[in-house]
Formats: structure tokens, sequence, C-alpha cells
């Protein structure tokens, strides 16, 4: 693929108020491309997907989506211009309802999947649409939190660690969730701790350390560098 | 003459009027300070002064204007309410990144201000003004007489405060505000104007404070220091419902009201204080309000 990447960071240094977090961090993901981010607790992974959404503020260096720049937006336009975000901490509302949570976010294209389709690709929550959003179980929470930026027509989405914590049989399902959405040319920006996991999904790696990004390569070779990975990520 | 425990009834039936009519001024201005307090976070001290700007607004427009009763609850809401979007953009607003503190005392100078300059402008003694002429006059219920201006007041204000909780609690842009009230950032980066929001709400708060203000000009008179009168006791109101809790606001008014009518019944001498000695007991046993979430 020749064309310019849909997502393209340069150079991008953050600073958690005076500490400085991200040093000159590069990345590109082409379109329908499923990019994951390796890297130890606090190497920057969740601070990378931070700083491209805005939340983090204070940022130097290029970010561009479809050769947009993102850097000087403020917070609420990033999404406008096309990025579903997905926080590790999944950030379901406790005062809104399943379904309230679930049309939260304004639609930023529509492109976007209707609410029957999710509820088709997300039965449970269909079962549990007037519930009290926290009132569901982690996996649901999860399942929640991918299902909210789906409708929402994002081109690309930031997926932040989302098999922490839950039981094998939920990890399966949104294997199964983010392979469907490949298909359907979604593009993934993920971060996993997770080997099986992103091995099942990922198209090229990157691995983090310290703030920066130490060195990335293609999905099918994550087997040969697993000797490699364990030293850097001290699995 | 029939009695309740040695009370004559229509004696206990006026004070639970009267304890209803206070309880709907405590409902709706308790109301807008919750929406306040929940989403910006800022304890709005200028909210007796917006109170009173409403009701300076309608005297105002009727006697310099000749704008009447109706047309002033529609008008006067919203000349506060752009006000009051004015004072959130050009100086709330740079307090948010700083400790709630700051916004407390610049509102607290704000009300300061207001009711200073229309004390110099029109003196500390209240100034009449005339219930419009088709709620003069009242009715004989069999038990006791209805003034039909107090009657449409709790009327009124139960329409205003169901309204403003089903337009919180059923709408998107409802929505919008219980989901910033409990994470800001992350509702901005799904894309939502909170900046925009939070203007909005400041000036449906205090617009809501003016159609209170509105409503209570025919009452009690128009007069500067109306709103500091009354706001004191309807910070009690807030902090009995719980911060930031709109049914607590609401329910806690109206209970609160008829609970110091009832005193003045029965044990007038604690009337002045009974809201107050039910804020100290429920700080104490429920620090968090009847109706607030633990943090």
């Amino acid at each position: 693929m020749s064309s310019a990447p849909l997502l393209e960071v340069r150079g991008l240094n953050a600073w958690y108020g005076e500490s400085h977090v991200l040093h000159g961090v590069d990345l590109d993901i082409r379109e329908g491309e499923t990019v994951t981010l390796l890297g130890r607790n606090g190497a920057g992974k969740t601070t990378t997907l931070r700083a491209i959404m805005g939340i983090l503020r204070r940022r130097e260096g290029v970010i561009r989506l479809r050769g947009k720049d993102l850097l000087s937006l403020p917070l609420h336009k990033v999404a406008q211009a096309g990025i579903g975000y997905v926080p590790e901490e999944r950030g379901i509302f406790a005062s809104l309802s399943v379904s309230e949570n679930l049309i939260l976010p304004p639609t930023v294209s529509d492109s976007g999947m209707s609410v029957e389709e999710i509820y088709t690709l997300f039965p449970n929550l269909y079962e549990r649409r007037s519930s009290q959003g926290t009132k569901l179980s982690g996996g649901e929470q999860q399942m929640l939190a991918i299902a909210r930026v789906l409708r929402t027509g994002a081109k690309i989405i930031l997926l932040d660690e989302p098999t922490e914590g839950l039981a094998p049989v939920i990890v399966q399902r949104i294997g199964d969730v983010l392979v469907a959405l490949k298909e359907r040319g979604m593009t993934i920006l993920l971060v996993e701790q997770n080997f099986r996991f992103a091995k099942k999904v990922a198209d090229r790696f990157y691995l983090m350390e310290d703030g920066r990004m130490v060195n990335s390569f293609p999905g099918h070779e994550l087997d040969a560098r697993m000797n490699e990975l364990h030293e850097v990520l001290g699995v | 003459m029939n009695t309740i425990f040695g009370i004559p009834t229509p004696a206990l039936y006026g004070q639970v009027l009267i304890g209803l009519i206070n309880g709907s001024f405590y409902a709706m201005l308790s109301l807008g300070l919750a929406v306040i307090f929940g989403l910006l976070r800022v304890i709005n001290f200028a909210h007796g002064a917006q109170y009173m700007l409403g009701a300076f607004a309608a005297y105002l427009l009727l006697n310099y204007a000749g704008v009447n009763y109706w047309l002033a609850l529609v008008l006067a809401p919203l000349v506060v309410g752009v006000i009051a979007v004015v004072i959130e953009r050009t100086m709330l607003s740079r307090l948010y990144g700083v400790d709630h503190l700051y916004g407390l005392l610049l509102t607290f100078g704000l009300a300061l201000i207001l009711e200073g300059a229309f004390r110099y402008w029109f003196g500390a003694a209240g100034q009449p003004y005339a219930a419009p002429s088709q709620l003069s006059g009242g009715v004989n219920l069999g038990f006791m007489f209805l003034p039909i201006y107090r009657g449409w007041v709790v009327i009124a204000s139960l329409v205003i405060c169901i309204g403003t909780w089903l337009l919180i609690e059923k709408t998107r842009l409802g929505a919008y505000l219980r989901a910033a009230t409990e994470n800001a950032t992350l509702v901005q980066a799904f894309g939502v104007n909170v900046p925009l929001l939070l203007t909005l709400t400041y000036g449906l708060g205090a617009a809501l404070a003016a159609l209170a203000g509105v409503l209570a000009a025919p009452i009690y008179q128009v007069s500067p220091l109306m709103g500091s009168n009354l706001i004191i006791i309807v910070f009690a109101v807030v902090v009995v419902g719980g911060m930031g809790s709109i049914l607590g606001a609401i329910v806690t008014g109206y209970v609160l009201g008829v609970l110091e009518g009832l005193t003045k019944v029965f044990y007038p001498e604690a009337s002045s204080i009974v809201i107050f000695v039910v804020m100290a007991i429920v700080l104490l046993v429920r620090p968090a309000g009847l109706f607030g979430r633990e943090e």
C-alpha cells in the first residue's frame, strides 16, 4: 500500500505536568489496519492514546488524521474528526442506562452501525438495555464501551487494553468482535498486554519503552521475536 | 371550631399553604443550584442575586416598558440567563482549573455587587408588584380561603420542577449533562462540546432563579435583598437533599417548606431555625444528604 497513512504521528512529545512522558513518538496506521502497541506498564502506551485524543493537552509534534492536523483542535473536535476512544477504565456512566450510554457519543459520520446492528452483535446489551450502565459485568461494560464508538461512524478506534481483567471466554468474544470489525474495514489502534489476543487481530506491532518507540514489525513475525519481546517486556 | 392537636384547623391549613409557597421557592432555587453545582462544581452564591434580578426585571419591564406579568415570565429569565452566560464566558470559565473556592468567591462578590447596585438605585425598601388581574382574588375551598395567585405559584413551581427533572432525566441533552457531571473529560473526548454545555447550564440555572423571582414578585416585595434573605435557607435545602441531586433538591425544598410552616403552628419559636436543625442532623447521620450518593 502506497497511500498516505490514515493516522500519522511524528515526533510526539507529551508532558504530565512537569514530567516529560513521551519522547518523539512516531506511529503510522494505514486505513483498515490493526496496529498494536506493546510495552511494559508505564512505557507510555495509554499516554500515547490519550495524547492522540487530546485528553493529555501538553503536547508537541505532529498528529494528523487523513492529513488534517489534530494537535491544534479542542478536545471535542478530535472525536468529530473521526476518532473513537475506548478508555482503559471503560468509562461507563453510572447515571445513564445501557441504551443511554450506547447513544451518548454524537455520530461523526453516517458510516456507523445502527443501534439494531449493534444489538445484533451484542445481544447481552440488548437484554440489559434498561439497566444502569455500571450494573453490567466487567465484560459487558467492555462490550458497551466498544459498541458505543461503533455507532458514531469513527474512521479509527483507539482501544486501551480491552481484555484487561476479563475471563478467557469474554476475551475470546471480544477477539471475535475485533475480527468482525476488521472485516468491515475498521482501522484499530490497540494497546494490549495479552499476546495471544493481540496476535489474532494485529497486522503490525509497535514496541514502546520509556516513552519511546523502540521497534516495529509485522504481525507474522511475532512468534519469531518472542524471546526478544520477553526480554523487553519482562513477561 | 375544629382543632387538630389543639390547633384551629384554618390556622393549620394556612401555615401549610405558606409552607408550600415557601417550599416552592426553595425547590425552584435549590434545583438550579444543584444543576449548576453538579456539572460546574461551582457553589453559585450569585443565585439569590439572580433571583432578585428576575423580580426586578419584571418590575422594571412593567413600570418602564409596560410589559405585563405573563410576558415578563418569559423575558426576565431570558435577560438574566443571557447575563449569566456572559458572566460564565468572561469570568467563571477561567476558574474551572483552580480550587472550587475561587468560583464561590467570585459568585459571592458578584452577588454583593448586584445587591449593592440595586440598593443604591432603588433603596432597601421593597417595591410593590401587583399580581395580574387574571390571578387576583381567591376561592373558598370550604376548609380554607385560597388566594388564587398562591395556588398558581404552587402549581407553576411544580410544573417547572417536573419539567426540569424530565429535561435532565429523559432527554439527550440531559444525558450529556448527567454524563459530564460524572466525567466531563471523557464526554468531551466523545465529541460533545462540554464548554458550551457548561455555559448553557449556568445560563439555565440562572434563568430558573429569575423565573422564581418573577413568580415571587407579587407575593414578596421586589427588594434588593430578597435573594440574600432566601439563599442561605436554599443552601441548607441543597445540603439536606444532597449536593448535586436534582430530585433531592426538589423534594427537600417542598418538604422543608411545609415543615417550616408546621413549626410555625406547633412551636413558633423554632420556626426560623428548624431547617438548619434538620441540616445539622442530616450532616451528622448522612453527610452526603438524603438523596446524595457517597463519593
